[in-house]
Formats: structure tokens, C-alpha cells, sequence
């Protein structure tokens, strides 16, 4: 059986997603390659050929495929896998964007999200806001897979892969990328980050939420995100929100302020390894969840966490 | 134009879903139901597409057990000019819904699918999407805005990393993210109005699609649950405590 790992990037840099995804695709077969589709991606193609277990690595460049087209993506994936018995794409957005098409493509179901591989027809993923965790047997002869990354260790460094150019595909003749407005920013990604410090409705404007909770991030080197709330009202960019339907994350430390803990941002968050809330409110649900609770007005607490930090040689 | 709105009637996004002790799924017995909140979004979308005249008629479409008739009035009320049921009591895979979906579109013939981009009980999001590829038709997924035109759609999408714009040639499938819109509460007049509104009901199993399961469901459990935590005083206490668990 061999398997086929769409990797995750931006056309300059591999994400580490793929990393994790292919630790998935281990648990399914020895023989995996990765597929890299974009344009001027070759530096990514040469990184991917260096994850260790990677058999080859397959480049597909094209406009289309650097702007992520899905039509595009599912006209090269789908001829592929006439040699491939599974296809396993990172949950990103852009994986969730084409994934289902080369399902439906190959008249197979998508597994959806898995975060756990228990033999190569048998998965469990979260459904429910990761309230429930089902394990599904597939029964169709090509697996077509989104992967939680969260989930999943990233596959070492250390491997040597072949990189093969290969036709970019039919393209996308009833798409046609118009712009794109990419946030810019120095901090790590919140995808992968060590840690998050997250900000709420509570921050009430944009400036405070880039006055109180961008500092800390920044004394902490962690990544910033957000709530629903706090992006619907325009404090922080759609790119940062944490939860059931935006970015799920499970750093060594997030930090929540702010934040009522609702179902879904919790679907986003749960799976962190140390929580910290601080919320005035002490019933807050956030505080459920949280291995630290501050019950206090971030407006006081967050300085004086800075200070503590400082003091603590931060 | 015509629009097509698919919408899904499922546990209400208030309600935290609770495991069956046999394992064989999630208790719904008892259980609020409500309108998929992005189905929502997208019924809203067509209709101010309506009242901003971009659109003509607005269907709504659900495939579910009868109860879905609820969530059909409820899109009616919301704007919606009529409705069909595509009756079942089975728990249809997206492929399926996708199949289910196209028959329909075979009939009706739209210039556009708005729906939800996710489900909250599958949270698969992916029905669009295979709804698009089994058509041939183009996708515009996670849209925050919408400008319809003759013949094209200018889609804006929420993407890793910020926004990306696209144009499609309709027909075309789109799919609604959350900050598309604010869905409107139907008024008691609208309410009134929506019963009196076709709504037509059809088996599943008459349209031709092979309803078969490609998935088994062997159990559903519930997470492991996070140790109970400890609330602290102060910040220092916070920073003391962070040190010790080793992630500062
Ligand atoms: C379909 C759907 C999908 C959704 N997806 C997501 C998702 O992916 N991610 C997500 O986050 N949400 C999501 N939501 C929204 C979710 O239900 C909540 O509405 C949202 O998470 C609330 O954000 P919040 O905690 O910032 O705001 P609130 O719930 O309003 O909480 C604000 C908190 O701040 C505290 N506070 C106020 N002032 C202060 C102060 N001065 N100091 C300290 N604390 C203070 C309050 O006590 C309160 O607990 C979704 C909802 C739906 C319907």
C-alpha cells in the first residue's frame, strides 16, 4: 500500500503540518510520498524530500496551484491515485478546501479530520465539537483523509527523497484568483506555536486588543489568537480565530483572556497541555478547563503578569 | 437568478452533545434541535441577495426526517420563497447529501448553491465541496462576501494566513463562514406567512441515489477529560506556577 501526504505551505515555506501528517501516514504504510502543489515551490518540494520516511516527493507548479485553486489541486491529485491507496491532507483551511472534491472525484467518503489511525480502515475523529470522538471503518478501496495535525508528532528531520517534477494538471478554467490580503506578522505561527496567549470579547476595540494582548505575546514568543467574538468585531484578523470552526490549537501553554469558554472555542483549545484563564467572572466555563485560573480584571492582571514575567527573567 | 439554499436541522449550538453510554452515538432523545447556524448564514445570504434584487427566488432544500420541516419554515420565515423535504430517517454520509443534492439541482436547475460551509454535529465541512466536484461546477468556500452578477460570482474567502478574493462562473457552489452575515430573527408576521408557502416533500430513496454507508461507525466515546485545575491569586503566584509546570 502506498500513500500519498498534500503538503502544507505558502509557496516560500513547508508548514509543519506536513510533518505531522506524514506521522499519520507511517501509521498506514512505509511507502509515503508527498505531493507539493504550487508555484515556485521548489524550495518547499527540496524541504519536504528531507522529512525522514519520505519515499519521493512529487512537485506540481502552476498559477493556479500557488494561489491553492481547488479545481486545480483535485486535477492533479485525482490522476494520481491511480498509484496511491490513500491521500492524507493537514485539516488547514486549504486542505479542507479541496480534500472533499477528490473524494467525491473517486466516489469515496472523507474521513474527516482524524486524530488517530487505529489500522489502515479504521479512524477516530472528533465530531460534535470534539464533545465526542467516533471511530469509523471505511469500506472504500482508496482512503481519502483530512489529518487534525494537533493530533499527530511531526515527523523527523534526517530524510533524503528523490524531488519529481510532475504535469501541474488541467487547471481551473471557472475560477479566476482576483486578490488575496495575507496578515503579515513576525510571530510564530498559531498553528504550531509553543504558546498562544488568546484574547476575548473583553478587550472591547482592536487597540486594546493589540495594546494588551500583543505585548505579552511578545514577552512570552508566543503566537496570538482570538475568539469569535473578538474577531467578529473586528479586533483581531479572521486568521486568528481559535475554536470549533476557525484554527485548532494544542500549544505547551495557552493563555486565555478574556474569554467565556463557550463550546466552540473550547473545540479549539481543549487539547492544550497547560491552560491558563484570567476572567473576572469566576463562574466563567473557561475556568472548567483551565489548570490556572486568575479570577481578576485583565486591565490589572495582565500588568502585573508582565511584571511577574520580568521579575522571573522573562 | 435562482438561488438553492441547502440547510441542516441539527442539535442546537447551546446544547453541549452528550455521549449514549452504549457507545453507539450521541443522545439526541430530548435534545434542542435548531437550524445549522452556517445554513443560517447562507439563508440570509440569499435572501438580502433577493432584497438587494441580485436574486429572484430562493429554495430551500433539506434532506432529513421529517421534523426537518421545522427547519424548512423557519427558512421560509427567514425569506425563503419555498421549500423541499428530501425525506429520511437514515444518517446520510456528505457524499451522499452531495448525490442527493445534485438530483435535485437536475431539477430545479439554479444559478447557485448558498450553504453552510459545516454541519456542528459532523463538523465535516465538506458537502459543498463534493457537491461542486460531482457537478463540475466551481466553489467559492468560507465566504465572507458575496457580489453576485450575470453570470459570475466575486467571492470573498476567509483562507489560512487572511482573505482571498475569487471570481467563478455561475453556476457555482458557495459556501458561508461565519462573518458573512448576522442571520435575522424571523418575525411573527413572516411566521405566519411561511406556512402558507409551498413546501413539497419527497422520499429520498425516489431520486435514484445509492444511499449506501461508506463508513461504519464502530463507537462513539467521550474525550478524555482535563484534571480539575486550581485558581491562583496572583499573577506571581500564576508565573511561580507556570515555572514549575515546566512551560515558561
Ligand atoms: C456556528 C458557530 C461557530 C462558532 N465557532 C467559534 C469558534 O470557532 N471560536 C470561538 O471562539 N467561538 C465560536 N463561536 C462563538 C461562541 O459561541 C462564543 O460566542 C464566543 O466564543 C464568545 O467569545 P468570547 O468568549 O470572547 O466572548 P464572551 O462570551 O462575551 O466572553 C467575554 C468574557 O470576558 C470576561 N470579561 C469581560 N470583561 C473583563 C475584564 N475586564 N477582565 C477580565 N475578563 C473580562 C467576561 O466575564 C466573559 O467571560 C461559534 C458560534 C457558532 C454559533
Amino acid at each position: 500500500m502506498a500513500v500519498l501526504v498534500i503538503a502544507d505551505h505558502d509557496n516560500a515555506s513547508l508548514k509543519d503540518n506536513t510533518h505531522k501528517t506524514v506521522t499519520a501516514a507511517l501509521a498506514l504504510s512505509k511507502d509515503v510520498d508527498v505531493l507539493v502543489a504550487g508555484a515556485g515551490a521548489k524550495g518547499v518540494a527540496d524541504a519536504a524530500a528531507k522529512i525522514a520516511g519520505v519515499r519521493k516527493v512529487l512537485l506540481a507548479e502552476s498559477d493556479e496551484l500557488g494561489h491553492g485553486l481547488a479545481e486545480a489541486v483535485e486535477a492533479v491529485v485525482v490522476p494520481l491515485m491511480a498509484n496511491y491507496d490513500a491521500v492524507l491532507t493537514p485539516a488547514t483551511s486549504q486542505g479542507k478546501n479541496f480534500s472533499p472534491r477528490v473524494a467525491a472525484k473517486l466516489d469515496v467518503a472523507q474521513i474527516s479530520e482524524i486524530v488517530e489511525v487505529v489500522d489502515a480502515s479504521t479512524f477516530v475523529h472528533p465530531i460534535y465539537a470534539g464533545n465526542a470522538l467516533e471511530t469509523v471503518q471505511s469500506s472504500d478501496a482508496k482512503k481519502v483523509i483530512t489529518v487534525r495535525p494537533t493530533a499527530f508528532k511531526a515527523a523527523a528531520e534526517g530524510g533524503s527523497a528523490s524531488v519529481e517534477t510532475i504535469s501541474s494538471g488541467s487547471g481551473a478554467a471557472k475560477t479566476k484568483f482576483v486578490d488575496q490580503q495575507l496578515v503579515k506578522s513576525e510571530r510564530p505561527e498559531l498553528a504550531g506555536a509553543k504558546i498562544v496567549v488568546s484574547g476575548g470579547r473583553a478587550m472591547g476595540s482592536a487597540e486594546e486588543f493589540q495594546r494588551v494582548i500583543e505585548p505579552l505575546a511578545d514577552k512570552l514568543g508566543a503566537a496570538v489568537g482570538a475568539s469569535r467574538a473578538a474577531v467578529d468585531a473586528g479586533y483581531a484578523p479572521n486568521d486568528y480565530q481559535v475554536g470549533q470552526t476557525g484554527k485548532v490549537v494544542a500549544p505547551e501553554l495557552y493563555v486565555a483572556i478574556g474569554i467565556s469558554g463557550a463550546i466552540q472555542h473550547l473545540a479549539g483549545m481543549k487539547d492544550s497541555k497547560v491552560i491558563v484563564a484570567i476572567n473576572k467572572d469566576g463562574d466563567a466555563p473557561i475556568f472548567q478547563v483551565a489548570d490556572f485560573g486568575l479570577v481578576a480584571d485583565y486591565k490589572s492582571a495582565v500588568p502585573e503578569l508582565m511584571d511577574a514575567l520580568t521579575a522571573a527573567g522573562k | 437568478m435562482k438561488v438553492l439554499v441547502p440547510v441542516k436541522r441539527v442539535i442546537d449550538f447551546n446544547v453541549k452533545a452528550r455521549v449514549k453510554s452504549d457507545q453507539s452515538g450521541v443522545d439526541l432523545a430530548n435534545v434542542k434541535m435548531s437550524m445549522n447556524p452556517f445554513c443560517e448564514i447562507a439563508v440570509e445570504e440569499a435572501v438580502r441577495q433577493k432584497e438587494k434584487g441580485a436574486v429572484t427566488e430562493v429554495v430551500a432544500v433539506s434532506i432529513g426526517p421529517i421534523q426537518a420541516q421545522e427547519t424548512l419554515r423557519t427558512a421560509l420565515a427567514m425569506g425563503a420563497d419555498r421549500a423541499i423535504l428530501i425525506q429520511t430517517d437514515q444518517d446520510l454520509e456528505p457524499l451522499t447529501v452531495a448525490k442527493l443534492l445534485k438530483a435535485v439541482i437536475a431539477e430545479e436547475s439554479p444559478d447557485a448553491v448558498i450553504m453552510g460551509k459545516q454541519a456542528i454535529d459532523g463538523d465535516n465541512n465538506a458537502t459543498g465541496q463534493m457537491l461542486a466536484a460531482i457537478l463540475d461546477w466551481p466553489q467559492a468556500t468560507f465566504a465572507s462576501a458575496i457580489e453576485l452578477a450575470a453570470g459570475k460570482a466575486k467571492v470573498t474567502r476567509e483562507v489560512d494566513g487572511g482573505l482571498q478574493t475569487l471570481e467563478v462562473s455561475l453556476p457555482a457552489i458557495i459556501t458561508a463562514d461565519l462573518r458573512l452575515n448576522e442571520p435575522r430573527y424571523a418575525s411573527l408576521p413572516n411566521i405566519m406567512k411561511a406556512k402558507k408557502k409551498p413546501l413539497d416533500v419527497k422520499e429520498a430513496g425516489s431520486l435514484g441515489v445509492d444511499l449506501k454507508q461508506h463508513l461504519k461507525v464502530l463507537k462513539v466515546t467521550e474525550p478524555a477529560k482535563r484534571a480539575g485545575g486550581i485558581k491562583v491569586e496572583t499573577a506571581a503566584d500564576l508565573v511561580s506556577n507556570l515555572k514549575t509546570a515546566g512551560v515558561l
